[in-house]
């Protein structure tokens, strides 16, 4: 041990359970974090989309209604749950189970802050995509499992809707993949670091490598927009909640569930959403660096600089939020020939060209050191 | 110590899992015993040091593959009584089928054991410091290009073929045109029309 | 080329940006959610509220049991019984409004030569059961008490255009 540490352990622990302790830690607070970030969104959620229809929004609980989602919260949990006689009981009860637990566990490779993430996986992209495909189990579960012809109906309109929309998902981020040549999350952040034209997205500004720059921004600024709408398919958001369409479906999947189950599909819906804007950050707009330059170009101690660019990354993630919110608050929603339409027609042949785009432009036309880091 | 726990874990939930999808009464537990299956071969890839196929199991068969197959399975009327009926006419050509599968494992099984612990088949042919996603890359799209290249000609091949025996052109049915939809401008959509009182429309 | 339009606009996802900014318009708008216990929208003097029977100045009740209302009542809520009072004067022994088949559509006051049945501006009669919305004559004549002041204020000011 190194005599000048000023600190004494009070138990020393074998390495590997050190280390344990130490993701659970992180584990756990990650957890609280994004939970406790999840009662706000919600209430932003709502608060957006009431202003933009001139109300006001949820304001008794609490100053503002800061507390409403909590409020929400104990209601749920406090509720009697209700199993349909019909229902499989098992499947039903593993339905919410499924879509809470792996909107979790998908955290687990998100990248707060250089190094700041629960593991570091070298196909982190893969596995964010990997964990995503499978949310649909979750909600074909819960339709099959209800024994009900609403929530039947709605399973099937997710499974297949969740589907199409994984295809051009998938595509949009070979793109990305192609630019940076690497899976791993942190290095995609950091071959955005150089400032807002290096980001994915905004490729379109970097000037200095002029007639190919028009070329990869047009096509990324693209992608960042079907990555957009295809996430808000994915997590069955407005415009394209027709697993819940209201209005044929009274809530698709969700009908026959009450309290705690339903609770969990609702924290597990948006805790999905929450990591789709995480995702078009980490992807498409630079994660935690700044539109200006990288984090570590602010020229802070290594925790300073850990807690400004988790702050970064906290930021755009409500930014990104809100961008969420106000689609759901002015766009009507798709008919499900419309989805599909959109899907199989038009994002799909687009996200497939742009692939052979980039590939041909990261081949031909990129400087050297956009494919160096690939390291083969 | 806690990859072999890890290991050991995996390994009997998948066999037992394995068991269940054809011991399972419910054909939708069947398949979603499956999907068990799958998700923890893809975690013994991981242990093995593959994640990059581990995560394509996944994404590939759990996450599209398997959703098909519940789709169909839950879409079907299947009936048990009527199943169950040819069970027994079929157990012995079934019992042959398990004995051979059962055959072919125990003599990986001891191959593995004669090489004591030394890894056979799977041993990596790059430097370890090459990302798995790229080792594969580099050894699929230079020796197994052509082959690579087949297979997936041979999926698009049944892709086509599924359309071609499916899709019907009938005549006198009314399609949309999305384009002339979105494109129709009010000029053309609406006219106004000056209608005298007592008069109505002509 | 109206096409061509129509893609470019699409393509540039006009339409989108346009929808945007009007949402944003209206983000930033006074909001037309009121706080409703505690503050209240303007309300006309016609408003056609809970129901009342007026008394005059003296304390005399001034319905003279015509039944007139109770003929003009297209939901036939009113049910009138009369006779003839110890001094002789017309007067109701029963006045029954069901306020569960009443319609609020105030033919009832319209149709009154003495404004004795009113609606008055009270909105906030709900009940815990059935049996509290069958007003009978007390009721009313108590409505009509209570709720005075401001009935006869909201004639006064209709007043002009009758």
């Amino acid at each position: 041990m190194n005599p000048s540490v000023d600190y004494v352990p009070l138990i020393t622990l074998p390495v590997e359970w050190e280390w344990g302790l130490m993701k659970l830690g992180q584990v756990l607070g990650i957890s609280i974090l994004l939970l406790l970030s999840l009662a706000f969104l919600l209430l932003f959620d709502r608060k957006v989309w009431a202003a933009v229809q001139l109300r006001k929004g949820p304001n008794v609980v609490g100053a503002f209604g800061l507390l409403q989602s909590f409020a929400d919260f104990f209601k749920f949990v406090f509720k009697e749950i209700v199993i349909p006689a019909g229902a499989n009981k098992t499947v039903f009860l593993l339905a919410p189970l499924i879509t809470f637990v792996l909107a979790f566990v998908s955290w687990a490779v998100v990248p707060w802050a250089p190094g700041v993430v629960i593991a570091d996986l070298n196909v982190g992209i893969l596995y964010l995509f990997a964990i995503s495909s499978l949310g649909v189990y979750g909600i074909i579960m819960g339709g099959w499992a209800s024994n009900s012809k609403y929530p039947f109906l709605g399973g099937l309109r997710s499974a297949a809707q969740m589907v199409s929309y994984e295809v051009s998902i998938g595509f949009i981020i070979i793109t990305v993949l192609l630019l940076v040549g690497s899976l791993n999350l942190t290095t995609i952040v950091d071959n955005q670091a150089a400032g807002i034209w290096a980001w994915h997205g905004f490729r379109i500004l970097d000037f200095t490598q002029f007639p190919s720059n028009i070329l990869v921004g047009v096509i990324m600024l693209a992608m960042l927009v079907m990555f957009f709408v295809s996430a808000l398919a994915e997590t069955n958001r407005p415009p394209f909640d027709l697993p819940e369409a209201e209005s044929e479906l009274v809530a698709g999947y969700q009908v026959e569930y009450s309290s705690t189950p339903y609770l969990l599909f609702m924290i597990g819906e948006y805790l999905n959403i929450v990591l789709m804007c995480a995702m078009v950050n980490i992807l498409f707009l630079g994660g935690w660096h700044l539109p200006w330059g990288s984090v570590e170009s602010l020229g802070l101690d290594p925790f300073w600089t850990g807690v400004v660019a988790m702050l970064v990354f906290y930021v755009k993630i409500w930014i990104q939020f809100f961008m969420f919110a106000m689609v759901k608050a002015i766009v009507p929603r798709y008919r499900y020939d419309q989805l599909m339409r959109l899907g199989w027609k038009i994002f799909l042949p687009t996200s497939l060209a742009a692939v052979c785009a980039i590939a041909y432009y990261v081949t031909f036309m990129a400087p050297a050191a956009a494919t160096s880091v690939a390291g083969g | 110590m806690l990859a072999s726990i890890a290991f050991y874990v995996l390994s009997i939930i998948a066999v037992v899992s394995a068991f269940a999808v054809i011991a399972a009464r419910n054909p939708v537990h069947s398949v979603l015993f499956l999907i068990l299956t799958f998700f923890t071969s893809a975690g013994l890839f991981v242990l093995l040091g593959a994640e990059f196929l581990a995560m394509l199991l996944v994404v590939v068969y759990v996450g599209a593959v398997a959703v098909l197959f519940l789709f169909v399975v839950m879409m079907l009327d299947v009936d048990f009584a009527e199943l169950k009926q040819g069970f027994l006419s079929y157990m012995p050509i079934g019992g042959l089928v398990a004995l051979a599968l059962f055959a072919e494992l125990a003599l990986v099984a001891s191959a593995a054991g004669s090489a004591n612990g030394a890894p056979i088949g799977l041993a990596p042919a790059q430097p370890s410091q090459v990302t798995n996603a790229e080792a594969i890359g580099q050894v699929l799209y230079t020796d197994y290009l052509l082959v690579f290249q087949l297979a997936g000609l041979v999926l698009f091949v049944a892709m086509i073929g599924a359309i071609v025996l499916t899709l019907r052109h009938r005549p006198g049915v009314k399609k949309q045109d999305i384009a002339a939809q979105v494109g129709r401008r009010r000029s053309e959509a609406v006219e106004l029309k000056d209608i005298r009182p007592g008069q109505g429309i002509g | 080329m109206s096409r061509l339009l129509q893609a470019a606009k699409g393509a540039l996802m006009l339409d989108m940006i346009g929808g945007f900014t009007l949402g944003m318009k209206y983000f930033f708008r006074r909001k037309a959610t009121i706080n409703y216990p505690y503050e209240r929208n303007p309300q006309s003097p016609r408003f056609r509220g809970e129901h009342a029977l007026r008394r005059y100045p003296n304390g005399e009740e001034r319905c003279i049991a015509c039944k007139l209302c109770e003929a003009i009542c297209p939901a036939q809520a009113i049910t009138i019984e009369a006779e003839p009072r110890a001094d002789g004067s017309r007067r109701t022994t029963r006045y029954d409004i069901d306020m569960v088949k009443c319609i609020y559509c105030g033919y009832c006051q319209e149709a009154c030569p003495v404004d004795a049945i009113v609606e008055g501006p009270n909105l906030e009669f709900a009940t815990e059961t059935r049996e509290e919305l069958f007003y009978d004559k007390d009721k009313l004549l108590a409505n009509g008490d209570r709720w005075e002041r401001t009935i006869a204020k909201n004639l006064e000011l209709d007043a002009p255009y009758r």
